[in-house]
Parts: C-alpha cells; structure tokens; sequence
C-alpha cells in the first residue's frame, strides 16, 4: 500500500513537472536582458515587460480581443440563458439534439470550424473581417455559458418559479426576480470562461482575421515568426497572470454557489 | 353558498387521464382536506384549482365567475409547496413581502402587513434570516406567512408538513388549523396523513384514482365510510362480502354461506359489503363463551402477534379469515385454539 502510495506521488510530482515547467522557465526567460531567450537567464530587467507597450500592435490588437471578446460574450449571454434555461425547465422533442449542437464547438476541432467559418462567412457571404470574427467567437463562446449556466439552474428548483407566480409575478418579471439572482454565480463564471476561451482563442481567429485586423494571439504569433527577444515571454506571464486571476474568481463563484444552494 | 366549484373537469398527462369529469364544491370558510394514497390525484386537483393547470373541459367557478381561464398570478390564490420553496436569495421579509410588491402595495404599508403575518406565524424577528438559515418548521412558517399575507381569496397546502418530523407536524397542523379559523381563510389541504386530515378539517374528501369516493366531516366518514376503499383505507381491515341483506325489525339480516347477521342499520346504506374495524371484533375460547355474543361465528386462531398493548389475531372462519385486536384477553389465545368470534352488530358497517 505505501509504496503504491510514493508511486502515485512521483507521478503527479512528474505530470506537474511536465504541465508547469514550460511555463516557469517562460517566466525565468522573461527577465532577461539580452535580445535572446535564454534559460536560466544569465543578467536581471524588465525592460522586455516595457516592450509590449512600444510594440504598436501589441496594444492595438489587445484591444481587438477585448472588444471581441466582451462582444461576443453579450450574444452569447443573450443566446446562452435562454437556451440553457429551456434546456433545464423543459421536455420537448429534440432536446437531446439540441444540447449536442449547442455543444459540438468543443467537441468540433476548432481548425475545421475555422476552415467552415472562412468558407462561409468571409468567402461565401462576404462579411466584413470584424463581423466574422464576432460571429466566430460568440459560437466558440455559446457553449461555455451553456454548459456553466446549466449546471446552476440544474440546482435550482422550479417550483419558487411557481411560487412567484402564485403570489402575483407575470412569467417574465419571474425570470427576472427569482430565477436571474439565484444562477447569477453560475451566469458570471460563465462569462469569465467564456471570455478566456476567445481572448485566447488562436485556432478561429488564424482564419478569421485580415489585412490590417488582427487579435492579440495572432499578432504573437505574427511577432515570433520575426523576432526571438523575450518579449513573448513577458507578455506570455501577462496574459498568464490575467487568467490564474479570472480562473480564481471562477473558482470562487463555483465554490460558492455550493453554499448558497439549500 | 359555495365559494368554488369545479365541475366536471378532466385532466391528463399524455394521454392517460388522471381526473374525468371531477366535481368538487366547497364552502366559505371551509377547510377542506383531499386524503388518498400517493398518486390518486391530489396534488394535480390542487394544481388545477391554483391554475398551474388547465382542465381540457368542464368548468371552475369562483364566487359564480368562470375562473377556467385566469391565470395563476391574476388569482389571488396562496400556494403553500411540499419543499416551502422559498426565495433562497432573500430574507424572510423579502420573502412574505414578495406578493405584496406585485401588487404595488406601498412601503409603508407593505412593513406593516409583513410585520403583522410574521408575529402571527410566530415568526417575530427573524425578518433579516436567509431561509438557508432556517429550520424546516421555520421555513414552513415563511412559506405560509407568504402565502397569508396577501390576504388571499384561497389558501392551498400541497402535503406541507411532510418533511418535517412527528412532533412539529403535530405542532404545525394546530398552528395552521389556528390561522386559518383566526382569519377565517377558505383552505384546500392536500395529505395523505390520514390523522392529519381528521384533526384539522371541516370536512374530508377521501381520494381514489382521480375520484373522490366519499366528502364528509371527519366524524362521518369514520363512523360510516360510504365505499369498501374507503373503509379500508381509514381502518375497516375486515370484509365480508354478503350474499343478499333484508330488512327486519332488530336491523338488516345480512347472509354470506348459509350465516345470517345481523347489521343495526346506519342512515340509509345500501352496501352489500360488511366493514368491520379489528379493534370491534371479540374473541372467546370456544369453551368459555358466554351466552349473549352477537353475531356468533365459529372459527380457529391461525397466528397470533404480540403487539404490546393487545394481541392480534388471525381467526379463520367458515365466512373468511379476520384480524382481530383483542386487549381484553388476560391469557392469550394459542394458535390452533378454537375459538368463538363476536362480530357486535353496531359496529358491522355496509358499504358499497
Ligand atoms: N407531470 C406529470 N407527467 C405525467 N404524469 C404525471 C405528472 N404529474 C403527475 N402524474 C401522474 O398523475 C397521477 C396523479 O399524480 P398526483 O396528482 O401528483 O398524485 P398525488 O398528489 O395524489 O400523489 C400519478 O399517477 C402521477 O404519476
Ligand atoms: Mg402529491
């Protein structure tokens, strides 16, 4: 038994190794001062955190993502509650089918849905860059807040719907006071997870984006194919920084929707 | 005058009908308890007064309007669930203050009225708790003072003391048979706790498969249960089907194989059927019988069950086997002895 016991810990000793190793020598490699990466980094500065701001596209295409990404998340959110609701409260024919297309986006590689996004939607229907990028990352974004939305109404329990109305609310006023503030954990982690899966989202965007219009994975992209300095290292902690925050918050929300359920 | 009426109204889940051309009236003031087992149809009659359902035809009079088509929240009707259900994101105020906001009450006014159902609910300062912080008979109480404080025109109870344990259900149908008297509150209260429905209600419906059997005062349908369903289901454990019943002047001579009985005769029965509780029935070693046993029939002890207070018997005769609750018997009766069973002709009750 014990010995079984030290062999599982060496394995998750080396499967944490092997996850996160990567990432610390990133964040070593990303002090250094010279113009190449180097492991261990041999001198102490910060300059290349300074280089994200002078390098124009960088900012420029944070933008893009965020605006994208906060875009996408409102249709989503608009497309998303309803849809997961239905899902919880109903029985109708082809639910199952439903829930699966609602899905399929993760399941989908998501080179192949690029692909099938740049055949229709820029080739076929000819739609701006923007639009397509939006639409592509409100399908990519859809199944998270589905997923995540339903696992909280999936606690709710229907029936102080009908206690709501019993004691005078209209249907949709219901929605709003009773079921919206008990899933609103459920909604908000939603939408950080969400908002993760476009802001960083490479697989899409590689297709979607154009002449002059670009997303911030893409434009890092872009720069190490013409640049080894360490400032993809630096801006790699960044973004790895914002989302070890957003995933403690989605922790948090989860977590505590354990306790407020009855 | 009846204050509501549903008349004739069917209702069905897919396609199979759980109530056909259901009637059922009750008073101002009443309160009226539908008892059956799990199933017969009780939470969907109660569903359908309140509107969560629609009846495919026949009619719901309230106060002699058509009802059938308003819906829930235009009908001032208080639901009280099984599971409280209640808002867990607010506090108890906001709670019983919930209808009261729908209705545009003022501020003032809707403090006032909250305040007064919660000191009447015995609910006095707990205003500021999250029912997650409350117990079950605290919520309950919630759950009614929500549903009181819109001084509705119908109060209904879906099972409401059923996940609560034996001491407070006891606790909690007093407090809730108060209540109502006090504000004289119309009530529909759904249970399958037979003790429970008795001790509370004016009259009791007794429930089978979608139809109401029998609607009577609690007292009445003890003493004379109408169907053979339900006597047996408030107790009547033992049956005797009789082959023809004539009238004479002592009562009825009921006869089954050949043994006539005789049955003192209750309102105007009809029954061909003997109800008989194991509580009336005597027994008496066949030796030691004394001379004025009525209804005297022969039989033998099959098992006995010793049930602290009393034995029970299983006696098999020449007209069927009955149980039998014997507390009198200061020497038990073995298995196997013969034994005579009396079989008092008040308490023979025909049913159909
Ligand atoms: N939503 C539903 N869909 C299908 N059948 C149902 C539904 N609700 C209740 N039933 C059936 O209707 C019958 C009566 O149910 P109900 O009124 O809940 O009984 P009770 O409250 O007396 O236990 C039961 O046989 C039950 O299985
Ligand atoms: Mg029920």
């Amino acid at each position: 038994m014990r010995e079984k016991h030290i062999g599982l810990g060496i394995f998750t000793f080396l499967v944490f190794v092997f996850l996160l190793g990567p990432l610390v020598i990133i964040s070593f490699t990303s002090f250094e001062q010279g113009t190449v990466l180097r492991f261990p980094p041999e001198s102490f500065s910060l300059d290349w955190y300074k280089n994200i701001f002078e390098v124009s596209g960088f900012l420029e295409t944070f933008k893009v993502s965020i605006y994208l990404s906060l875009a996408g998340n409102l249709l989503a959110l608009l497309i998303g509650i309803p849809a997961a609701y239905a899902l919880n409260r109903f029985d109708f024919k082809g639910k199952a089918l439903l829930e699966g297309i609602f899905v399929s986006p993760i399941i989908i590689p998501g080179i192949v849905l690029g692909f099938t996004f740049l055949r229709f939607f820029i080739t076929y229907y000819q739609l701006p860059i923007y639009a397509g990028l939006f639409i592509g990352h409100t399908v990519i974004m859809l199944p998270f807040i589905i997923r995540v939305v339903s696992s909280s109404l999936a606690n709710f329990d229907f029936s102080i719907e009908e206690a709501a109305v019993s004691l005078g609310a209209s249907r949709i006023g219901t929605f709003f006071k009773v079921v919206l503030p008990n899933i609103k954990s459920g909604i908000i982690a939603g939408v950080l997870i969400a908002f993760l899966e476009s802001f960083n989202n490479v697989d899409i965007s590689v297709f979607m984006t154009g002449p002059g219009v670009s997303t911030l994975p893409i434009e890092m992209l872009t720069y190490v194919q013409n640049y080894f300095d360490p400032t993809i290292a630096a801006l790699s902690v960044v973004l790895m920084i914002i989302t070890a925050l957003f995933m403690f918050f989605v922790e948090r929300l989860l977590g505590l929707s354990y306790f407020t359920k009855r | 005058m009846s204050l509501f009426t549903l008349q004739d109204v069917t209702v069905a889940y897919q396609k199979q009908a759980i109530l056909q051309d259901f009637n059922l009236s009750i008073g101002e003031g009443e309160l009226v308890s539908l008892l059956g087992p799990s199933g017969c149809g009780k939470t969907t009659t109660l569903r359908l007064i309140a509107g969560f359902l629609q009846s495919k035809q026949g009619k719901f009079l309230f106060r002699e309007k058509d009802y059938t088509k308003v819906p829930v929240n235009k009908r001032n009707f208080g639901f009280v669930f099984q599971n409280y259900a209640l808002f867990p994101h607010m506090t108890v105020f906001d709670n019983v203050a919930f209808g009261l906001r729908q209705r545009k009450v003022s501020k003032a006014s809707i403090k006032d009225r909250v305040l007064r159902v919660l000191d009447i609910a015995s609910l006095k300062g707990f205003e500021e708790r999250f029912p997650a912080a409350l117990s079950g008979g605290q919520k309950q109480r919630v759950a009614i003072a929500r549903a009181l404080v819109i001084e509705p025109d119908l109060l209904l109870f879906d099972e409401p003391l059923s996940n609560l344990d034996a001491n407070l259900r006891v606790n909690m149908r007093v407090e809730i048979r108060r209540i109502q008297q006090e504000l004289g509150i119309t009530t529909v209260y759904v249970s399958h706790d037979q003790e429970e429905c008795f001790s509370i209600s004016d009259k009791v419906a007794i429930m089978n498969k979608g139809i109401i059997e029998q609607l009577s005062d609690p007292a009445t349908i003890y003493r004379q249960p109408k169907t053979k369903f339900v006597a047996d289901f408030i107790g009547f454990k033992n049956f005797i089907q009789f082959d023809s019943r004539r009238q004479e002047t002592d009562g009825i001579a009921a006869t089954v194989q050949g043994i006539t009985l005789t049955v003192q005769q209750q309102d105007n029965d009809t029954g061909l059927v003997g109800a008989i509780r194991p509580d009336d029935l005597r027994l008496y070693p066949l030796d030691a019988a004394p001379m004025t046993v009525e209804n005297a029939v022969q039989g033998k002890v099959l098992i006995s069950t010793y049930l602290g207070r009393s034995y029970q018997y299983e006696v098999k005769t020449s007209i069927g086997q009955f149980t039998v609750n014997d507390d009198a018997a200061a020497a038990p009766l073995a298995n196997g002895q013969e034994v005579v069973l009396e079989i008092p002709k008040k308490q023979i009750v025909l049913v159909d």
